[in-house]
């Protein structure tokens, strides 16, 4: 039974994509490759108040782009927007990943395509093991690709050396999804589901949050290990401090909804010295 | 609530019901009404020894009085539905080629069939190690098997009619010793046209070799069902038993008004497990079963224990409290129950524990899924007497709301007479939240896995108290039952 109306739609194979595209603009294929992310003009509100007010981003495999900004700034709205978070209205823009119109796309087929959002708050379900809830998003994406379930034996050895990876005790598999998880446990649960998922498309939001310095350097040690040339990135923090441990080479502030400053990893430490009313100073049109 | 899932809900609850046939087999059928003549020739086509028609008379003449006045009626639940006719039911329905087998062989092919189209498949049963099945069609008992082994063990499984003829003396002694006919409205009325049901008696020391279990189907029209189910565990003996529940589809409401007692003497342990998955009605809330049943168990030796694990998920209306009375010094009481209803089903179970004698305990466990339009209520009595010593009692009541149109309830009634005892009562409500579904649909999941997952979550410590073999079953009919898909 279908639990939806979906649209029957080919699976995300480059290749026609990229054919298509040479047949219209070889030229431009040659010299512009396309992005992993692509967000142009984005806006978006939530009952009504407008939290993004046109955001422009692009993201190429291989990067890792940081976003910072003030509190209420929009960051995790980027965040849940791009996941496909229902409550969000986008009223303008176009959001293209690996191409595709991801406006488009259920949250659940983001995923699938390989978009992975490590939530600010992790949510938890009682009764649900870990191991239950991983065997079947990783079984999920896998019926999407056309390959066959993982094998038992494949599926443990998989989750003991990504567990590892992020200091992450084993016997938490045993345990329900987040439920009884320290603060530290649910963050470093997010990047150990990151690690098993291998997405194109992580999203880490506010990941830092609540995290003491030892549990952030397990944090973003796991995240450089999984750093790879056909991933990207796009992390969302207050603090700079993360950006001392996962190295970005793309910050971007945000305030009010829009992206106003772009720049390398020093933007990052510039703007700790200096605050955010620096940057507000500098966004207002004279 | 988002768009989808409130599709996916509407899906599940216009889900058509997967066991909606009827089997085309002459049937024996009485003509509809209630009177002492159809007691009598109930007991007559069951070729019933006199002292159990006069016990039905007994019961029948005290239920007269009853049926004849309307305030007798019980009201009382969370359940809104038309009273049904009893005059307008037919108390009888059998097979019509013959009543009783020797083996297999002598069942009618047709009939095997429906059982295979159920999902019970005799002739593989009898292959299944440890699985004893006495199959009930409507009224009379077509076929038992792993008779051999059980006899050697020294257990009696049969039907309640053979076990009148053979074993009389301990049908008479323990019948209506926990649930006289005066008990209520729907025991009275089963005890004067009880149909058939299944009898056990383990004798002292003996643990049965087996899961009991049967299967029950109502299957001619306008046939109201009546099952009475006795079971004996003497001391030190332990037994584990099963009933699970399908009906074809019909259009008028069906009544079904079972009795089940349980008699645990001392050290003695019965677990009873119930999967009951009547047909609930259209999606317009028409027709489907009403499932007023009464089951108890005594506890009546020191050191036994009684346990009811249900899962729920049938019916259009469900009143049902399984439960137990503490006699014995040490006994143990326990109710696990998970209730499921979607479309127009209305549901009002629980459970009642009386403590009587010193240091017993109870466990209540109790989870409600509602969906649809449905309403959903947990009744639970927890009755501590004058002279019960240290009694302890645990409950926790559980509902899950999918979607914003049905109800979940909750009436917990403590009665507590001796100041030693220690009772704690837990309750929440949670609605499968959209932080919950969104989480699950970002790592993959689709609305039908991330429900389906989220509600065997909820279940989990319930399922895994059913037998083994009855678990998986479990929670394939869950995951059938959310998934609304068509047979």
């Amino acid at each position: 039974m279908g639990a939806r109306a979906m649209p029957q739609r080919p699976r995300a194979s480059p290749l026609p994509f990229l054919m298509q595209r040479f047949q219209q603009t070889s030229h431009e294929y040659f010299y512009t490759p396309m992005a992993l992310l692509e967000v142009n003009n984005l806006h978006a509100s939530v009952e009504d108040t407008d939290i993004l007010n046109g955001v422009d981003l692009t993201i190429d495999g291989g990067q890792v782009h940081a976003i910072m900004g003030p509190n209420g700034s929009g960051k995790s709205t980027l965040a849940s927007v791009l996941a496909g978070r229902e409550e969000y209205e986008v009223s303008e823009g176009t959001v293209h990943y690996q191409g595709e119109d991801l406006l488009e796309l259920e949250p659940d087929e983001r995923a699938l395509e390989g978009i992975f959002l490590a939530f600010q708050y992790p949510v938890e379900l009682p009764g649900v093991s870990m191991m239950n809830f991983l065997k079947q998003a990783i079984n999920s994406k896998r019926e999407h690709l056309g390959e066959e379930e993982i094998k038992a034996a494949d599926f443990m050895k998989l989750m003991r050396e990504r567990a590892e990876l992020v200091n992450l005790d084993p016997k938490l598999m045993r345990r329900s999804v987040n439920e009884g998880f320290s603060g530290g446990e649910k963050k470093r649960n997010e990047i150990f589901q990151l690690a098993m998922l291998e997405p194109k498309l992580a999203i880490l939001d506010e990941t830092d949050s609540g995290l003491d310095i030892d549990a952030l350097r397990v944090v973003a040690d796991g995240v450089n290990k999984l750093r790879a040339e056909d991933r990207g990135f796009l992390i969302i923090t207050h603090y700079q401090r993360l950006l001392d441990y996962i190295v970005p080479d793309v910050v971007h502030v945000m305030v009010d909804g829009k992206i106003v400053k772009t720049g390398g990893k020093d933007l990052a430490i510039e703007l700790e010295e200096k605050g955010y009313d620096w940057i507000r100073g500098e966004a207002v049109p004279a | 609530m988002s768009t989808t899932q409130t599709e996916y809900l509407q899906d599940v609850a216009d889900a058509d019901y997967e066991h909606g046939w009827t089997t085309d087999i002459e049937a024996d059928t009485a003509d509809p009404g209630l009177t002492e003549d159809t007691v009598r020739m109930i007991s007559a086509k069951k070729e019933e020894p006199e002292w159990l028609l006069e016990w039905r008379l007994k019961a029948f003449r005290y239920f007269k009085k009853i049926m004849e006045d309307s305030s007798q009626y019980p009201e009382w639940a969370h359940l809104k539905y038309v009273q049904p006719n009893l005059q307008e039911i037919s108390y009888y329905s059998a097979p019509k080629r013959k009543a009783r087998y020797d083996s297999l062989d002598e069942v009618d092919d047709e009939l095997l069939e429906t059982f295979e189209r159920l999902g019970i498949p005799l002739q593989e049963q009898k292959q299944l190690a440890g699985v004893a099945v006495d199959a009930v069609m409507d009224s009379v008992s077509v076929a038992t098997t792993f008779k051999e082994e059980l006899k050697e063990a020294g257990v009696i499984f049969c039907s309640i009619s053979e076990a009148a003829r053979d074993y009389p003396e301990l049908v008479r002694k323990y019948m209506g010793s926990v649930i006289p006919y005066t008990d209520n409205y729907f025991a009275s009325l089963n005890s004067c046209v009880f149909s058939d049901g299944s009898f056990v008696y383990v004798p002292k020391g003996v643990r049965c070799p087996m899961e009991l279990s049967t299967y029950f189907r109502i299957n001619e029209q306008n046939t109201g069902q009546f099952e009475r189910t006795l079971i004996i565990a003497e001391d030190d003996a332990y037994v584990s038993y099963l009933e699970g529940c399908t009906a074809p589809q019909r259009d008028e409401s069906q009544l079904h008004a079972a009795v089940v007692e349980l008699v645990a003497h001392d050290n003695a342990e019965i677990k009873y497990s119930t999967i009951q998955n009547w047909y609930p009605g259209s999606k317009e809330g028409e027709g489907g079963i009403y499932n007023f049943v009464t089951k108890r168990g005594l506890c009546k030796g020191d050191d036994s224990k009684i346990s009811w694990t249900q899962l729920e998920t049938g019916s259009s209306i469900t009143w049902k409290y399984p439960s137990v009375i503490l006699k014995g010094d040490r006994s143990v009481g326990e109710f696990y129950s998970v209730a499921f209803t979607k479309g127009h089903q209305q549901a009002d179970t629980g459970t009642k524990m009386t403590h009587i004698g010193d240091d017993t305990k109870s466990t209540i466990i109790s989870k409600g899924i509602s969906g649809g339009r449905s309403n959903n209520s947990y009744r639970g009595l927890v009755r501590v007497n004058k002279n019960a010593k240290n009694a302890r009692n645990f409950s926790q009541c559980d509902s899950m709301l999918l979607g914003d149109r049905c109800g979940a309830h909750t009436f917990p009634y403590i009665e507590i007479d001796n100041p030693t005892a220690q009772v704690e009562h837990e309750a929440t409500t949670s609605k499968v939240g959209d932080d919950q579904l969104f989480y699950c649909h970002q790592r993959g999941l689709n609305e039908e896995e991330a429900i389906k997952m989220i509600v065997n979550g909820f279940c989990k410590e319930i399922l895994a108290k059913l037998p083994m073999e009855f678990a998986v079953e479990a929670r394939e009919l869950l995951a059938i039952e959310l998934e609304g898909s068509v047979g």
